[in-house]
């Protein structure tokens, strides 16, 4: 039997001709995915990666939902003029905790994985509000209206709890303390507020936006002013064996 | 009409689809009411009124009467999904010009209070609205019509043919609604929420229903090669979409969800998805649309029956490894990238073995060219394939990426694919059912296809030529050194650069959405009946005079 008329068979039977076409397109998939469930890594940790303190979560959502990576990248690649503009590149333990990965494909901005503390509060939110006022050339959209919403801190709460149960390793105590956290991070002088960094290494704590209140530019700064910053690079060893894998 | 007698109407069908949208009205009544979230209120509201309209549509057409026409094909749907298409196409279209004006003129096209109209939300909505809904709508419209042609048998499923229908574009109003009121899983091209998602997958399920079950009431013993295509498009989209958007929402009642996978695992699972998303909606999807419509339209046999076999195999198998070329140098291991590289290089050959089949096709017929220019257009668009599935490869490999990457040049590229290839293909294919459908001897006016052709052509030319430039040049800029062995550019003054270019490219586009204009006005006096005043001379008419 040839190859031409065995194929016949397919093309006479439509459900034969379906699990064949399930089994072609299954192999690459399996292949190339399932073994970033196990291998060591993509899988393993590296020191200070911590979960998103809940107003940074709560950040990171409205960094989603305006659509920013569409224009951002978070991910340096290992290529020398990228790593003298933005840092040190991009490990995969740092987006260990992104449900899901924001790490873009497009740079109609600059890439923001480690924009964590480049510059002011107040920079960010003169360059929110009207991008243009702070870098002329710039083609990005204003988003002065962050400055008028407030954060629901009842809906992160129900997040941080979503993200444990996908596996972000929040602890009970995280939970218990999630909403109040969210006020306490945007507000220094609020009871509570030396714990945030207590309980998420390295959050930053401070009225973000200079106004009263926890708004969604406190989160979305609060985000921003964290992305790339916990991992500590005088310390961590990139010609070592084990992250040279 | 013996077809009537043979499968009289059992109104199972009408019962089942009932029992669907009764059983997704409940879920939207008590979520509607037991919700936080303003937004995912709304959405729920518009899910119960739809699924109420449903309901009265399915008792409506129950208690019609069933015409003698209705007995044969079902084309009425066919209609309604190039209406569909068409509009679909232009507002789309639209949306790409508006945020292509954003990046050209941003202080000019960006309103501060208007926060939904800024480009990170109007993105998706061009992207979604051009692949899902004129794409989708432009697959769903020309396989019902291929699939009942070449099997000849009505669609099967009866109401659930217009489920299928009318349930996308539910899906479609969601999605859209959502992308604007900043309802998004944050995934390009999977932006849909959890429950737009999962009512998608029971579309697309009874999608694969209808199709299936329409090639089992077959009267001719093989499977036509065009429902190989069609069928690989829907059942791998269906494997990718439930995988990709595998996901946990907050509450039962709650419109926000957070991914299972994280980092690098939902990287990589991501551009598995998105990568055939374009290998097999725009891909596999459009090249079933090939196969049956540029064989039609020439009249000729497809070219070979064995290149197709072989490049219809290899193409669907080569294409699910290609997604890690989109994480080239990033934190994906090593393996992985060289992996898609090399099967994305692979890749070219599948490719075009498809197109040599669908241009060859015209062996012996290319002279319809010079007449025909709705062949003209189908043919383009596989040359224009031909080019965009070179330049793929090309841009897979890892030294040319590292360059190619986050710039403008990927934007390019995929508008190569979709303006030459996917819009060229669906406008011929729309140019071509319209007077079938509508029983028209011919289109209202060839040469305002002619215009449509070249209006659009250079259209793509100014688009892919800027973005060709624009990227190149971004790519270099980023990376050049100054004799101190500084980084010689700001990040901003690359963005400064560009401007030239994204002002060419929003022409470039400007231009093909005034080309589908066109064609909606000609496609509306087709299917009126009417037939442009200049181009009414039959073909007997005496020869003219010369004058004196």
């Amino acid at each position: 039997m040839s190859i031409w008329s065995g194929h016949r068979i397919l093309e006479k039977h439509s459900l034969l001709l379906i699990v064949a076409i399930l089994v072609v397109v299954s192999i690459g998939g399996l292949v190339q995915i399932a073994p970033l469930f196990y291998l060591e890594s993509t899988i393993e940790k590296v020191q200070g990666v911590r979960p998103y303190a809940p107003l940074e979560l709560a950040g990171r959502r409205i960094y989603m939902r305006e659509g920013c990576y569409v224009c951002h990248s978070q991910m340096i690649r290992p290529l020398r003029d990228e790593v003298e503009r933005y840092g040190h590149y991009s490990l995969a333990a740092e987006s260990m905790y992104d449900h899901p990965f924001q790490w873009g494909s497009k740079r109609t901005g600059p890439d923001l994985a480690r924009v964590g503390g480049k510059y002011s509060d107040e920079w960010h939110k003169d360059h929110l509000i009207d991008p243009r006022a702070v870098v002329p050339e710039s083609v990005m959209p204003p988003y002065a209206f962050l400055m008028k919403k407030t954060i629901d801190a009842d809906a992160v709460v129900e997040e941080v709890k979503a993200q444990k149960a996908v596996g972000v390793p929040y602890t009970d105590d995280m939970i218990t303390h999630a909403k109040a956290d969210v006020l306490a991070q945007a507000d220094p002088n609020a009871d509570g507020s030396d714990a945030v960094a207590q309980r998420y290494p390295k959050a930053q704590v401070r009225d973000f936006d200079g106004q009263p209140g926890v708004s969604e530019m406190d989160a979305l700064i609060a985000y921003l002013q964290m992305l790339g910053t916990t991992v500590d690079f005088s310390t961590y060893q990139a010609d070592a064996p084990a992250n040279r894998r | 009409m013996t077809a009537a007698v043979k499968t009289p109407r059992t109104g199972f069908d009408a019962l089942s689809v009932g029992v669907v949208l009764a059983a997704v009205g409940a879920y939207a009544l008590v979520a509607a009411a037991r919700t936080h979230e303003a937004m995912f209120q709304i959405h729920m509201y518009v899910l119960l009124a739809a699924m109420a309209l449903g309901v009265v549509g399915v008792i409506v057409s129950g208690a019609k009467p069933k015409s003698a026409a209705q007995s044969t094909y079902n084309d009425e749907i066919v209609k309604a999904g190039v209406i569909a298409a068409m509009f679909f196409g232009v507002v789309g279209m639209l949306v790409g010009v508006v945020i292509a004006l954003q990046l050209a003129f941003p202080s000019q096209f960006y309103f501060p209070e208007l926060g939904f109209l800024n480009f990170g939300r109007l993105r998706p909505l061009h992207t979604s609205a051009v692949i899902f809904a004129f794409g989708g709508n432009v697959l769903i419209a020309t396989s019902f019509y291929v699939v009942q042609r070449t099997t000849k048998a009505r669609l099967a499923g009866g109401v659930w043919a217009w489920f299928v229908f009318w349930g996308y574009q539910l899906f479609l109003a969601l999605a859209a609604s959502g992308y604007l009121m900043g309802i998004t899983e944050g995934k390009e091209y999977a932006e849909p929420e959890w429950y737009a998602d999962l009512w998608l997958t029971i579309v697309w399920v009874a999608y694969l229903g209808v199709f299936l079950g329409t090639i089992w009431k077959r009267k001719e013993p093989h499977i036509y090669v065009a429902n190989w295509f069609y069928l690989a498009f829907i059942v791998t989209i269906a494997m990718l979409h439930i995988v990709n958007n595998l996901a946990l929402p907050v509450d039962a009642f709650a419109g926000t969800s957070v991914s299972l996978m994280a980092g690098v695992q939902s990287a990589l699972t991501q551009w598995w998805y998105g990568h055939n998303a374009v290998g097999f909606f725009l891909t596999a999807g459009f090249l079933a649309i090939m196969y049956y419509f540029i064989p039609k339209q020439a009249n000729r046999p497809v070219y070979s029956y064995r290149l197709s076999i072989v490049h219809f195999w290899a193409l669907i198998f080569i294409y699910i490894w290609a997604g890690p070329h989109h994480l080239h140098y990033t934190a994906l291991p090593q393996w992985a990238q060289t992996l898609g590289m090399t099967f994305s290089v692979m890749l070219w050959m599948p490719s075009w073995g498809g197109m040599v089949n669908g241009l060859m096709t015209l062996s012996g017929a290319w002279d319809k060219l010079r007449t025909d220019p709705v062949l003209r257009m189908l043919v383009v668009s596989v040359a224009f394939y031909g080019m965009s599935t070179f330049e793929g490869p090309v841009m897979s490999i890892r030294a040319v990426n590292a360059l190619s990457h986050y710039t403008d040049w990927t934007i390019g590229h995929v508008h190569s694919g979709a303006l030459g290839w996917v819009g060229f293909v669906s406008f011929g294919a729309l140019y071509a059912l319209t007077p079938w459908l509508w029983k028209r001897e011919r289109l209202y006016s060839l040469r305002l296809v002619d215009l449509h052709f070249w209006i659009a052509t250079v259209g793509i030319l100014l688009y892919i030529a800027a973005m060709w430039v624009a990227g190149i040049m971004q790519g270099l800029m980023w990376r050049a050194y100054n004799d101190l062995g500084f980084l010689q550019y700001s990040f901003v003054e690359t963005v400064q650069a560009m401007h030239p270019y994204y002002i060419i490219r929003a022409l470039g586009g400007v231009l093909y959405l005034i080309g589908a204009l066109v064609m909606a006005y000609n496609l509306w006096r087709t299917a009126r009946g009417d037939v442009a005043i200049q181009e009414r001379t039959p073909a007997s008419a005496p020869a003219a005079v010369p004058a004196e």
